[in-house]
């Protein structure tokens, strides 16, 4: 399979998936335990939903690990397991995908704050890290995704724990942004150019954002990464901002919206698209019908 | 007073080296320790809070204010114990689910001490049993619960009829927070309050405690 990162540099758009929580829930998933504690007791899950966004159109798979770093496993008594637990999601995303998708390890952020604002040392984030990637490629990932992240110092030291196990691999790596009256932030104060730099320097080969915003931010969000770096960017937006219907939680963008907004992504240059909170294989699969149907290669098209 | 503006801005500034001296020399001039909590410590951690709703200020500076803040408190602790301000009263917080998403809920743990409340956190994915056990235990006010997950709101209804179920509506105050959250919803399960941020959720708390008194 040709590597991710050719097919993007050739200004080829990928379509990554969507969320995997939602649906871990709808099939039982109990409130309070740890979604990657399935890794290891229900595997065949993860495989199925691995499938359905495939057969959805999706070529980048996610691994069900976001919260697998041994870190963040000691919330639950895990850390103890957090090898056979990401070596069991990757498992579990090939056995689904084979070689007709990447499979995409994912990472999100420890839980942690580092001193000197919080308790946690780096060299402590580092190794649990490393835990994780040393597990997550060692099992085959083709592409390792670190998202979430909104301290840059953590999406640093994940990145370079990711190179420190393979010179090679793809990393992407995403920020969670705050519109604000001054521009996008995270929580902990980044900003886009910030992040650009940054996450660039620290060796990702794409970098974006994920969460915490719907199409039309996202789209915004773009824009701004685009005035900062020339990495491949990847975008992964929620399904909008969640609303309550009578106690149950809504994401009001529908699939059909979302491909109208993949095209407006793929206008601004994003290189991979897919979905987070509230997204499904039905957002994935109009998405994918829409950038077939609408989206000319590069060559053959000048956007907008 | 001067120095207690100094305290405040120290604090504002997240320098909690500088925080114990000026504390300590505010004490030696005379001023008591009531005054130099409220003026100081808590009006600058005021300030911040208010800073970092408008996006001016961002989480490590809200963290570094908390130290400085701890770093005061530990030397105002004794006398204002031993000067018999009692605080305004106990209440336990918590999410009623895992993530990162205790920051929030953190914030306002800091925020409550701040305003001079005993604070009793009970971390993450606390569930509706323990926090009236909890509160019932330590004759806690409030309970501050928050969510960011939509499937476990409903842990915060649990708590509200738990409550309810036991007699102590009236004893102890429930308030709830967190992306998901509105003030709908608290409407709706029947909590006592919403705070939409830090701020709002401090007032809310204040408002409930004094209610209970």
């Amino acid at each position: 399979m040709e590597a991710v990162i050719s097919r993007v540099g050739r200004g080829e758009i990928l379509l990554a998936d969507g969320a995997i929580g939602s649906l871990l829930m709808g099939r039982g998933l109990a409130r309070g335990a740890a979604p990657e504690s399935l890794n290891l007791s229900h595997p065949e899950m993860l495989e199925e939903i691995a499938g359905l966004y495939l057969e959805a159109g999706a070529e980048i798979v996610q691994t069900n690990t976001f919260g697998a770093s041994p870190l963040k496993l000691e919330n639950y008594g895990l850390a103890g397991q957090a090898a056979a637990i990401n070596e069991s999601a990757v498992q579990a995303v090939r056995r689904a995908v084979g070689e007709r998708a990447y499979v995409s390890a994912s990472c999100g952020p420890s839980g942690r704050i580092l001193r000197p604002y919080g308790d946690t040392e780096a060299e402590k984030m580092f190794a649990s890290f490393q835990t994780q990637m040393q597990a997550l490629i060692g099992a085959g990932a083709d592409v390792v995704c670190i998202e979430t992240m909104s301290d840059i110092s953590e999406a640093r030291l994940a990145v370079r724990a990711a190179r420190s196990v393979s010179p090679s691999i793809p990393i992407m790596a995403t920020m969670t942004f705050e519109a604000t009256a001054r521009g996008f932030f995270t929580i902990m104060g980044v900003t886009i150019e910030k992040a650009c730099r940054e996450l660039h320097e620290a060796g990702a080969d794409v970098i974006g954002s994920n969460c915490g915003n719907g199409s039309l931010q996202m789209i915004a969000i773009a824009r701004e990464f685009k005035k900062f770096s020339a990495l491949p960017l990847l975008i992964q937006a929620n399904a909008g901002v969640p609303e309550l219907r009578s106690g149950q939680v809504h994401y009001p963008e529908t699939p059909e919206y979302m491909a109208e907004m993949s095209l407006e992504l793929a206008r601004v240059g994003v290189a991979v698209i897919g979905g987070c909170c509230g997204t499904t294989p039905e957002h994935t699969r109009a998405m994918r019908r829409t950038l077939d149907k609408e989206w000319k290669k590069p060559n053959g098209h000048s956007p907008a | 007073m001067e120095i207690l503006k100094q305290i405040a801005q120290c604090l504002e500034a997240g320098d909690d080296a500088g925080v114990t001296p000026l504390v300590r020399q505010a004490l030696e001039d005379g001023i008591i320790a009531k005054t130099v909590l409220d003026e100081g410590l808590i009006a600058g951690m005021n300030t911040v809070g208010e800073k970092f709703r408008v996006h001016e200020i961002f989480l490590p500076d809200v963290l570094l204010a908390a130290k400085a803040m701890y770093a005061g408190m530990d030397v105002l602790k004794p006398l204002l114990i031993s000067a018999g301000v009692s605080s305004r009263g106990r209440v336990v917080i918590g999410s009623v689910q895992g993530d990162l998403h205790d920051i929030g809920k953190n914030l306002v743990g800091i925020m409550l001490k701040g305003a001079g409340f005993e604070v009793i956190d009970l971390g993450n994915d606390v569930a509706a049993s323990t926090f009236v056990a909890t509160a019932k235990k330590h004759d806690a006010r409030v309970i501050g619960m928050s969510a960011l997950l939509t499937t476990t709101m409903p842990v915060m209804k649990e708590v509200v009829d738990l409550l309810k179920k036991e007699n102590l509506g009236g004893r102890i105050k429930t308030i709830i927070g967190g992306a998901p959250v509105s003030q709908n919803y608290a409407g709706e399960i029947g909590a006592d309050a919403y705070g939409y941020d830090c701020a709002q959720a401090v007032a809310g708390v204040k408002k409930l405690a004094a209610a209970v008194q």
